[in-house]
């Protein structure tokens, strides 16, 4: 039997070939930029979500062309780690921990106050451009307790009302 | 190029100025938890106050002591004392009546004082060594945390740093280095327990020049974060451990593999590698001898199974972290195809202490079969929540209770999940197993990861297991179907007790699930991804079945709204769009 297939379109590489010198620009420095000797494409594709806070997708091309890989493996590698985030963050990011940790002291109405305060259902960007929520597997201080990290500051030992309190004052 | 005595002495000599000079030494904890607690607010408010009021005074962001409860803690050694006064649950507006009581005068403010530590008794607090947190512990791989800078190799080479190392190049040699972290019995902290010592020999005839060390700092283990607090509180004995490992098994290079986004850990370690270059500590011909090492920091992005070894491998090598067949070993064929040796931050971080006391002083610690301590992440419902070095052979309760006070509240122990998601639950029965090894393993727990998380008599089981399946259904990595279907279906079925919408048959459904998953999974995701429901339904059975047979939740804490953790979808607009495939066959 044979199999010809055809129209097989790889997701995002529609725009490719779009011309965002801008952005390139940016990309390509971010990657050329790492300082660690081993430079992989996870490894750019890290240094670029610390650039821009997501990965644009001009950065799987850019990525695949720097590293020698695939347009294909870069996205497969970008696909797979729960923290790649695909479009822009709004200006504050907010991580909820639901470990069990912090489930059992209290997340879950951490988490439910917090994205009504943002007027979402769950993870995402709210409405306003202020804030985005993700959730978070462990930030990592246990020993306090619900913890939840806003741009990278934890804090721990949190109640849902302190949570709104400091997602308010953003 | 300096030798180690040139080191030594330079060391010593500023460490008699930070403990003997005439300006005060201040330390704040600023490990992860103290950060969550504001200990970098705190250490900016006192440089700001000091300098406020001209009183020069060394300030150094140090780790943790383990007593994650009280940070952010506060640590004042006056000039002529010898004990240092610590501060305990500090505040930014604390900090004024701190500097002009204790620093300016000489009283000690009665409000946050919390214990001293040293030779001499200070007026109206304890000594800190007769407060069991802190008092029974036996501390090894923690021993200089929160007590030395972590940003300052000086502290740790006058703390008797990289003597191990010395001893190793120059005195004991390679061969001796395997022989002694065999004979101490040293097993693997990582979850397996394998032996340490074993698991370096394996390596020492693989063909070189380029061989690896791995440091596994992945620690996905929620509740646990002992290899962190390492990493954050003392650099430079884990680069003393992979340096002491590098040079027994002939390796060249080492990784240390942290998780992106911890920038606690990956800063402190990448400021004591670029300090160990600057000493030759790192680097060619290492204090002078002919052994070179070179280390860097990898990191990986969020997945739990990156911290399984051959997934490690994958992950530093940029892919996907999916686990490889075995064999080939990681000994013979590993990162890059190049023989690799994979371990663990605690493992590492005992090797400095066995061989520079060697490893009758280690093997003298803890019980037969399983030697040294247990760094236990005590988190839930628990007094005095922290991180505790203890020899191991202890009981759960002598920790649970004695070390870290017990459930608070007056209410009850019901429940503890040990060894991280996979590793399950116990009952209040289980009090009485030993911390070690074979006892857990015995009964039916893992100690894995230390972590230990305490859940009180409201907890819901049904609720936690939940939880706990979420978590292994969401970090199933996907590559084989046992696990990755498999997970899927018992979250379902979990979701659905939950909600008082399960079935008579899902109990027996999750077994056979279980089963399928325990025989057919390439690595201990899948396979023990069923552990969470077995150890319950073996502790718990009748809540499970009151959920079921009488609709009921007997704790009342049952929640039945649950949020899911979002798979990522890249691009999602673009998957609209993708045209179906149009496959044209002919015969
Ligand atoms: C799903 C999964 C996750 C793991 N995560 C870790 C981890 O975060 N840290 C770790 O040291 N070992 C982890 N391990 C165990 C490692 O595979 C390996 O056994 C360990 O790093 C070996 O170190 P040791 O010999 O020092 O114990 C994990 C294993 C599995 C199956």
């Amino acid at each position: 039997m044979l199999c010809f297939v055809k129209n097989f379109a790889i997701p995002g590489a529609r725009d490719l070939t779009v011309a965002n010198e801008d952005l390139r620009d940016r990309i390509r420095q971010a990657i050329k930029r790492q300082e660690r000797p081993t430079v992989t494409v996870l490894s750019s594709l890290l240094a670029t979500q610390d650039e821009f806070g997501y990965i644009p997708r001009e950065a799987i091309e850019e990525i695949a062309v720097y590293t020698g890989a695939s347009t294909n493996d870069v996205w497969g590698v970008a696909s797979f780690y729960k923290n790649f985030q695909f479009t822009e963050p709004n200006e504050h990011v907010i991580e909820i921990c639901w470990g069990p940790s912090c489930h059992i002291m209290g997340a879950p109405e951490i988490i439910e106050e917090a994205a009504e305060v943002l007027g979402i259902e769950g993870e995402g960007d709210s409405v306003d451009g202020k804030g985005t929520l993700r959730y978070n597997t462990c930030l990592g201080a246990c020993a306090r307790a619900p913890v939840i990290s806003i741009d990278h500051q934890l804090y721990g030992r949190m109640t849902a009302k302190k949570a709104v309190e400091k997602i308010k004052s953003l | 190029m300096f030798s180690y005595d040139e080191l030594k002495g330079t060391a010593d000599q500023r460490w008699k100025d930070l403990t003997q000079g005439d300006m005060p030494w201040i330390r704040v904890g600023t490990e992860m938890n103290g950060h969550a607690a504001g200990g970098f607010q705190v250490i900016d408010a006192i440089r700001s106050e000091l300098g406020a009021r001209n009183i020069a005074a060394y300030v150094d962001e140090v780790g943790t002591l383990g007593l994650s409860y009280a940070e952010p803690i506060v640590d004042v050694l006056k000039p002529g004392r010898r004990s240092r006064l610590l501060f305990r649950d500090v505040l930014v507006d604390d900090l004024p009546e701190i500097i002009d009581k204790y620093i300016v005068n000489d009283s000690v403010p009665g409000n946050k004082a919390f214990a001293y530590l040293g030779e001499e008794p200070i007026q109206g607090v304890p000594d800190l060594r007769t407060i069991p947190q802190y008092g029974m512990q036996q501390r090894v791989a923690m021993r200089n945390a929160g007590h030395i800078a972590p940003a300052d190799i000086y502290q740790y080479i006058a703390n008797d740093g990289y003597a191990a190392l010395n001893k190793a190049l120059f005195e004991i040699g390679a061969d001796t280095v395997i022989e002694e972290m065999k004979a101490s019995n040293l097993r693997g902290r990582g979850g397996a327990g394998f032996p340490t010592g074993l698991k370096w020999s394996f390596m020492v005839n693989s063909p070189g020049p380029i061989k690896y060390i791995a440091c596994n700092c992945e620690e996905g283990d929620p509740g646990a974060f002992n290899d962190k607090a390492i990493l954050e509180s003392d650099p430079h004995t884990l680069l003393e451990g992979m340096l002491l490992a590098g040079f027994s098994t002939g390796a060249s290079n080492g990784f240390v593999f942290i998780r992106h986004g911890h920038d606690g850990p990956i800063d402190r370690t990448e400021r004591a590698i670029e300090q160990a270059y600057e000493l030759g500590i790192l680097g060619k011909n290492i204090m002078g001898s002919d052994f070179s090492f070179d280390i860097e920091v990898s990191l990986t992005g969020d997945s739990y199974v990156a911290g399984e070894e051959t997934a490690l491998m994958e992950s530093i090598e940029g892919k996907r972290s999916m686990p490889r067949f075995k064999p080939p070993f990681p000994a013979a064929a590993g990162i890059w195809q190049k023989p690799t040796t994979i371990n663990n931050v605690k493992t590492l971080a005992y090797a400095p202490q066995i061989i520079l006391n060697g490893s009758e002083w280690f093997s003298g610690i803890g019980t037969e079969k399983s030697t040294g301590t247990a760094i236990a992440c005590l988190t839930g419902h628990i007094a005095y929540p922290g991180i505790y070095e203890v020899p191991m052979g202890l009981t759960i309760g002598q920790v649970i209770n004695t070390v870290g006070g017990g459930v608070p509240g007056g209410k009850s122990l019901k429940l503890l999940q040990t060894g991280g998601p996979l590793g399950g639950v116990l009952g209040p029965d289980s009090l009485d197993v030993k911390i070690d090894f074979d006892d857990m393993a015995a009964a039916g727990a893992i100690f894995g990861s230390g972590g230990l998380i305490v859940g009180n008599e409201d907890t819901s089981v049904v609720d936690l297991i939940r939880v706990l399946v979420t978590f292994c259904q969401y970090e199933s990595c996907g590559k084989c179907f046992p696990c990755r279907l498999g997970m899927t279906q018992l979250l379902d079925i979990m979701e659905r007790i939950a909600r008082f919408e399960g079935k008579p048959e899902d109990l027996d459904v999750c077994e056979r699930l279980g089963k399928t998953m325990q025989i057919g999974s390439l690595c201990a995701h899948g396979q023990l991804g069923f552990n969470p429901i077995k150890s319950a339904l073996t502790h718990f059975i009748s809540e499970f079945e009151e959920h079921l047979n009488e609709r009921r939740d007997p704790t009342g804490r049952t929640s039945t709204k649950f949020f899911s953790p979002k798979a990522t979808r890249p691009y999602s607009e673009d998957f609209r769009e993708v045209q179906p495939l149009e496959v044209i066959s002919s015969l």
